[in-house]
């Protein structure tokens, strides 16, 4: 059946919060007002105030709270509305949730799983564009997911609440009002990258916001008679690098396409594993489509400028294949 | 209370709050005709505020704001052109082209920006007010923020970090009674705001945001109080905003007939109302300066529409200081 993403993860939660009382969801607007994406539409109605808990502008309190609350024998959902806002509450995230279990020898997992939107593409400036998944990625002890696909942003919430550790959710602005079908059952693994579609030129590895530009890209590669390779990472921390190699040993070449910026990106680490594991397989140096390094403008044909865009990712393989 | 100033300075505050009000209706025409694009916040219903703030204000201070903030640009003088043009994303914009609506900046009249993180604004506050305490010169920094922001820990450690350390800070919240969709009461253990504030050691006192005479009495206490060097203030100005949190909410958390009360309370109506009865307006002269508003809006829509946009070659412009070190 045909949903939008939004109407994905709202049945995600649904059923989360249906099938187990110790869940419950925290933010701001989530209740009253329904998510600030509308995610959360009907919730307040159906599972009362406790359940659906509507907190003050506290993101520092209220994530940390959501780290107790676990600690405590909840299964919380925290929703952040946006990454921008997360960096409010990294302190919790990255000083309590992601080492609790290891500092204290084992003794307390958390099991937290925390919601946020991320990313640009809708003219809203510097402080709310940011696309800091890396960030996360980049920090032992919690697992970061991006659902970039209807299926994705169903069927990725149930197997993080079941995980016993941090995870967090990241779903792209962008992505709100992208229709299509989940899994029949709902469900998906959180442990692997996905092929999104087969071809022996080029593999095109992207993530989150930036599956559909690249999916885009191949379409237009394909016309051109360049047979690309798409490979949506899905699970950020930790990285399924055995589903790059197998298709770089076929294609032996590698582009990545990340929203965030070029320096310090996810899109490096990447490249540094390929180089790392697959270097004799590489035909051409392998090259990242990123962000510019700039803070995200306002006007609109600079924002665009700014961001990966399906023609500079087929610039980028033209470029390589030499085209 | 019979209005206590003169006719042209009752008939300036009146002429602030209408440029606000026009320019910020026009926003939301061209917001529905995408000239205007991203979030816009509209301060339509709370112009008594900034307006009565900023008249008891001096060239020398510092405001800082957040993202609903074109009527503290406007009010501080920046130029209804570059606001206009901001907002259109052109070059000629105050903030470039690069801030939009959110990020008004203007250094010539020390508008230390339009932030968009809610309490972001605060620390930011706080040091100004520093600098000017440590470089000897006697300015205050008025700093603008929304009740939302009072639950961030940015608020407290700001507040106690001013209080401390006896700082030139004029806290000014603007209590609209509505964090998006979260009202107060929703949000805060305690309800009144200026206990709150007081628990700092730091003097507060509350004023109706919907009456500009009220407003700016207020606020010439304060002001006089920070720039006296007897620490920071904390003034609540009770106010109500008429349209929606952004162009994106679509409202449905609000009574309409509370909307309605607060419109009857309206900044504009009412203070013309009591001008007309004390001889300070005429019918006449009101639609005169209402006239000369919106010729002024049409003119900043002419520059902004036909302003240049900015090469796209210069996208990487102004992330570091030229001159700087690489
Ligand atoms: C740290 C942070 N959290 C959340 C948001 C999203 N947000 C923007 S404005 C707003 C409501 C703020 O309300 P208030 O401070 O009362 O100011 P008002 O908008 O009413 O002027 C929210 C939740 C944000 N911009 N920054």
């Amino acid at each position: 059946m045909k949903m939008t993403y939004r109407e994905a993860v709202r049945q995600a939660m649904h059923e989360a919060l249906v099938a187990d009382p110790r869940v419950f969801l925290m933010g701001e607007d989530v209740g009253k007002y329904g998510g600030s994406y509308a995610c959360s539409l009907g919730f307040l109605e159906e599972f009362g105030p406790e359940r659906i808990r509507d907190t003050p502008l506290s993101e520092l309190g209220f994530v940390g709270a959501g780290i107790g609350a676990a600690l405590g024998g909840l299964r919380p959902i925290v929703e952040v509305m946006t990454v921008n806002f997360s960096l409010l509450a990294l302190d919790q995230i990255v000083n309590t949730a992601a080492t609790l279990r290891h500092m204290s020898g084992g003794q307390f997992s958390v099991p937290l799983v925390v919601r946020m939107a991320t990313g640009a593409g809708r003219q809203l400036a510097a402080q709310h564009s940011h696309s800091l998944e890396n960030w996360y990625a980049h920090i032992p002890g919690i697992k970061v997911l991006a659902p970039a696909t209807v299926a994705d942003a169903r069927g990725m919430l149930a197997p993080a609440l079941a995980d016993p550790d941090p995870v967090i959710i990241f779903e792209h602005a962008q992505l709100y009002n992208l229709e299509g079908e989940p899994a029949e059952d709902g469900h998906c693994d959180i442990a692997t990258a996905a092929l999104h579609r087969e071809g022996a030129d080029v593999s095109l590895v992207t993530y989150g916001g930036s599956l559909p530009k690249t999916l885009a890209a191949a379409g237009q590669l394909a016309a051109e008679g360049i047979a690309a390779e798409v490979i949506d990472l899905r699970v950020l921390r930790p990285l399924d690098m055995a589903t790059i190699f197998h298709s770089v040993r076929k294609t032996h070449k590698a582009v990545v396409v990340d929203e965030g910026w070029k320096s310090g990106s996810l899109a490096a680490e990447v490249l540094a594993r390929l180089a790392e594991e697959c270097f004799y397989e590489l035909d051409a140096p392998p090259a990242r489509v990123c962000s510019a390094e700039v803070p995200i403008p306002y006007a609109r044909h600079l924002e665009e400028a700014a961001l990966p865009q399906p023609a500079r990712i087929v610039a980028a393989v033209r470029r390589m294949l030499g085209k | 209370m019979t209005v206590p100033y003169d006719k042209p300075f009752a008939q300036k505050l009146l002429f602030d709050m209408l440029r606000i009000r026009r320019m910020e209706e026009k926003c939301a025409e061209l917001y529905g005709a995408q000239k205007i694009r991203g979030f816009l916040h509209l301060y339509i219903g709370e112009e008594a505020c900034v307006v009565g703030v900023l008249h008891a204000l001096a060239p020398e201070d510092n405001i800082v704001a957040t993202y609903r903030e074109h009527g503290h640009a406007l009010a501080r003088g920046v130029p209804m052109n570059a606001i206009m043009a901001e907002m259109f994303g052109k070059r000629s914009g105050c903030s470039g082209g690069r801030g939009g609506s959110m990020h008004l900046f203007d250094a010539a009249t020390r508008l230390y920006g339009g932030n968009a993180i809610v309490g972001g604004g605060l620390p930011l506050a706080v040091g100004l007010a520093l600098a000017d305490r440590m470089l000897g010169r006697r300015a205050v920094t008025a700093c603008f923020f929304g009740e939302g922001a009072m639950a961030e820990g940015a608020f407290h450690e700001s507040m106690n970090l001013a209080a401390l350390w006896r700082l030139p800070v004029l806290f000014c919240c603007e209590n609209n009674l509505y964090a998006m969709g979260t009202a107060l009461a929703r949000s805060e253990s305690q309800t009144d705001l200026c206990a709150k504030a007081a628990s700092y050691a730091m003097p507060t006192l509350k004023a109706d945001g919907m009456d500009v005479v009220a407003v700016h009495e207020a606020a010439k206490l304060a002001a006089g109080h920070v720039r006296d060097g007897l620490g920071p203030f904390f003034l609540e100005l009770q106010t109500y905003r008429y349209r929606a949190h952004s162009m994106f909410d679509p409202d449905l958390y609000r009574d309409k007939a509370e909307i309605e009360d607060w419109k009857a309370r309206g900044p504009l109506h009412t203070f013309s109302a009591r001008l007309k009865a004390e001889g300070k307006l005429t019918e006449e002269e009101f639609l005169a300066l209402d006239a000369r508003a919106e010729a002024e809006v049409q003119a900043a829509v002419d520059f902004a529409e036909a302003a240049e946009w900015e090469p796209v070659q210069d996208l990487l412009k102004d992330v570091h200081t030229p001159g700087a070190a690489p």
